[in-house]
């Protein structure tokens, strides 16, 4: 028997690192660039590109811990809901004197919180997290219009605004993009180098043999689904000092806009496989092409028209790749 | 009925070979059926009787053979041709349509339509559905919907439904599993009623004395062997048996002889309600203690309340004389329990994750550094180590799980779970349709853990394989251990006799 720690073939490590997906989504990404540049002159200003970010940080955010839901063979359609729930609770302790940096920790609390019901229900009731999420949905976004009804809170500090609108120091990067930058490495890395990221992906595979080899899967649930309301509501933070005000349909819509780049990343909605550069490669595609359309004063529904051509293609194609590559294997 | 003018058989099968995989599952199986008659097929798990019917269903074509109806040779490629043929099965699960009522159900496929407008004729339907139960007498309306009715009641309806289409042939596929004393009684006396006018019927059921009760000839299937057909009446359970596991041991299992130490497990009134009760026994260092029963003797059941899959509702389990409380897999781990299941590729495997993820999914904490950080060096070498020493054949570590053969994968099972480094390893069904090269090895392995203290509980079908591996041998039958062997008084006809519940005579 020969030693099994033999690396694989370099024609086979090749072929697979040729043929990932995040290759598919740099060069859409190079086209992107270039149509968007044919349409504006102003469009490769480096200004302008650190600013075209501003629009698109706040579903990045929430991408990420969608990326590890999605994986692990979940989903959570309850974000923007959460996200709008801790935004509104945060903006009226806010309102009603609370120290504003104060009132920031109360909405992440808020969101995690959120979160946390959603990962009880999904693991220790055993409810598909389609169903338990979607009546979270709901019930996160009613709640914020029964807090704040058809009322606006705005006012708040200028160090506050800073973290939605600011650059950092005196850099053209904007606060928002650093504080996705860091926390896509913190996520990638737990992802793709720890143990708990081992577990999403085995979990996402096969349920049933996680918890016949001992692995602790509702805990590894309830984590993450309490991390995406974590980041939800940050999100949201983020979202408020952007815009300087909220209203509780603030981010309606957004959670659709997240999971399509998660799966435009090359994550299989079925779970199991995918990767944090796909996500952010996808998250930046679609923040370009919007962008470009948005030059080009094209009209808010036709970029979803788009945005959703690209995503049927981006589950069509791989089936169909896999099909042709089956019959030419014959 | 002897000395009888039995008319002409309406089947006859010959020489059907069947192959799955390189295992043969039917080799040269000769099968006869005569109208009035009702014909028991027998056989130990694996021995081909459920093969043997697919290949009359139309279900699964014989790769050699020749099937003969009405002493016609014909060809049933699918199960409508089957149905054309008049041939109908029922089996312990009824498939049905839970959301239609009785009457759509009998004529499901084939309505009776009006002549001019083809729309349904309902009354016609309800009316002929009505007929039919009566002279099952089944007291139902035909409106009922199927949701809700009784796994009894249900086959009932799946006979209406063969009748409804004039079914010559009748296949009841361990029908009294999961039916009540009196419910069996009833199937029975409808099952003599369809017999008396004539229809052909084919009865399977691992328990003898229904056999005896209810058949007129029997035939016995053994390793895909046709072995012989006679009458019921000139039979006895004894030589049935034999008839059934009559095979000589050879020296494949080499379980050498080991002094037991003390008891690592000891499980006492074990019961879960509608599953199995009042299990208790030891398990001792250095002991392979073999579980024998037939399939749904609740074996595994077993195995998984000790394991923490599916926990007990009553009894008490001890590890190493501490009483322990087994809520999940991860608790069991943690008590040096490992359980290397039945179904490999979906409980023990994670088919599209690579050996050394697979190898190492239970120990992974193991490698986790600071922050969680995985050491992938160490993780890679233990996973070599461990794959070297079970000599699991594969390109290299990074292979899929789903690439490896049935061997292989369950090396890889067997890799993961030793290297938790368990004092109490429960097997279940460890070789089956695995080669048997590999199967030698798994063998050869067991014995050797044995002989290092480990606890071994196996579960396995195969007689053979019980008889040869284990110290001791516990038989389950219907949720309940039956008796129990020292290797020393065990035989093939004991054990068998014990697992069928049929007492000896």
């Amino acid at each position: 028997m020969t030693s099994l720690t033999k690396a694989p073939p370099k024609r086979f490590i090749m072929l697979s690192l040729l043929l990932r997906w995040e290759w598919l989504l740099v060069l859409l990404i190079i086209v992107a660039c270039f149509v968007n540049a044919s349409l504006s002159r102003y469009f490769l200003d480096v200004d302008n590109l650190f600013d075209m970010t501003f629009n698109f940080m706040e579903k990045s955010l929430v991408a990420l811990p969608m990326t590890f839901i999605i994986i692990s063979g979940n989903i959570d359609l309850s974000v923007a809901s959460n996200l709008a729930m801790s935004a509104v609770i945060m903006a009226t302790a806010f309102q009603s004197g609370l120290n504003i940096w104060l009132a920031v920790l109360l909405g992440l609390c808020i969101g995690t919180i959120g979160g946390l019901i959603n990962g009880l229900l999904v693991s220790r009731l055993r409810l598909p997290a389609l169903a338990v999420t979607l009546g979270t949905y709901a019930l996160y976004r009613g709640v914020a219009f029964v807090l704040l009804g058809d009322l606006v809170v705005k006012g708040f500090p200028d160090s506050f605004i800073y973290i939605g609108q600011g650059n950092v120091l005196n850099t053209p990067v904007p606060v928002p993009l650093l504080l996705f930058s860091v926390m896509a490495v913190v996520f990638g890395l737990v992802l793709h180098r720890t143990a708990f990221g081992r577990l999403i992906y085995a979990i996402g595979n096969n349920e049933e043999a996680c918890r016949y080899s001992g692995v602790a899967v509702n805990r590894i649930k309830v984590i993450i689904f309490a991390l995406s309301g974590f980041m939800s509501a940050l999100a949201g933070v983020i979202m408020t000092a952007r815009f300087g005000s909220v209203r509780p349909n603030i981010a309606a819509g957004l959670e659709l806009d997240v999971i399509t780049a998660v799966v435009l990343g090359g994550v299989d909605i079925f779970g199991g496989q995918g990767s944090i550069l796909g996500v952010v490669l996808a998250l930046f595609l679609m923040g370009i092409t919007r962008f470009g359309m948005s030059l080009k004063n094209v009209p808010g529904q036709v970029q979803s028209t788009l945005i959703g051509f690209l995503l049927i293609l981006a589950i069509l194609l791989p089936q169909l790749l896999r099909r042709f590559a089956l019959r030419s294997r014959g | 009925m002897d000395g009888e003018i039995r008319s002409e058989p309406i089947l006859k099968l010959v020489g059907i070979r069947k192959a799955f995989d390189g295992t043969q599952a039917l080799a040269g199986v000769d099968f006869e059926l005569c109208p009035g008659e009702i014909h028991a097929l027998v056989g130990e798990n694996g021995a081909g009787k459920s093969t043997l019917i697919k290949v009359i269903t139309g279900v699964h074509r014989p790769d050699a053979g020749e099937i003969l109806f009405r002493g016609e040779p014909v060809v049933i490629t699918n199960p409508l041709d089957a149905q054309r043929l008049g041939i109908a099965a029922i089996y312990q699960e009824p498939t049905l349509f839970p959301d239609l009522d009785i009457a759509e159900n009998i004529f499901m496929g084939h309505y009776p339509l009006r002549r001019f407008t083809r729309r349904v004729a309902w009354r016609q339907l309800y009316d002929q559905a009505a007929r039919t139960l009566r002279v099952l007498g089944m007291d139902l309306d035909p409106r009922t919907r199927v949701r809700g009715l009784t796994v009894a009641q249900l086959q009932m309806v799946e006979i209406a439904k063969a009748l409804s289409f004039n079914a010559r042939i009748l296949i009841m596929d361990e029908p009294t599993s999961t039916l009540t004393l009196s419910e069996v009684a009833e199937l029975f006396s409808t099952a003599r009623q369809l017999r008396d006018a004539g229809t052909a019927i084919i009865f399977i059921s691992h328990r003898l004395e229904e056999v005896f009760g209810l058949a007129d000839r029997v035939t016995v299937l053994r390793d895909g062997h046709y072995v012989g057909t006679c009458n019921v009446s000139e039979v006895t359970p004894d030589e049935l048996i034999r008839m059934m596991v009559g095979r000589t041991l050879n020296d494949l299992f080499p379980k050498s002889d080991v002094k037991q130490g003390s008891v690592v497990l000891r499980v006492e009134g074990l019961t879960k309600e509608g599953v199995f009760r009042d299990i208790s026994f030891e398990l001792h260092q250095g002991e392979i203690l073999g579980l024998a029963g037939l399939a749904g003797a609740r074996r595994t059941d077993v195995a998984q309340a000790i394991f923490g899959v599916a926990p007990a509702d009553r009894g008490k389990i001890w590890v190493d004389g501490q009483q322990v409380a087994i809520r999940h897999p991860k608790e069991a781990l943690a008590l040096g329990i490992a359980y290397v299941p039945e179904n490999r590729q979906q409980h023990g495997l994670i088919l599209p994750m690579n050996i050394t993820h697979n190898v190492t999914l239970p120990i992974l904490q193991q490698f986790a550094r600071m922050g969680g950080w995985l050491d992938s060096r160490a993780e890679a070498q233990t996973a070599q180590e461990i794959t070297t020493r079970l000599d699991v054949r594969a390109a290299g570590l990074w292979q899929l799980a789903s690439a490896l053969s049935g061997g292989n994968q369950q090396k890889v099972v067997l890799a993961k779970w030793l290297t938790t480094r368990p004092r109490i390893l429960i097997l279940d069904e460890p070789t089956r349709g695995i080669d048997v090269g590999t199967k030698a090895a798994v063998h050869e392995l067991m014995s050797t853990l044995a002989s290092q203290g480990m606890a071994i509980l196996m579960i396995s079908s195969e007689l053979p394989e019980i008889l040869g591996m284990s110290d001791r041998i516990l038989v389950m039958n219907e949720g309940r251990l039956v008796n129990q062997f020292t290797r020393a008084e065990a035989t093939q006809e004991k054990i068998m006799l014990a697992a069928t519940g049929s007492s000896s005579a």
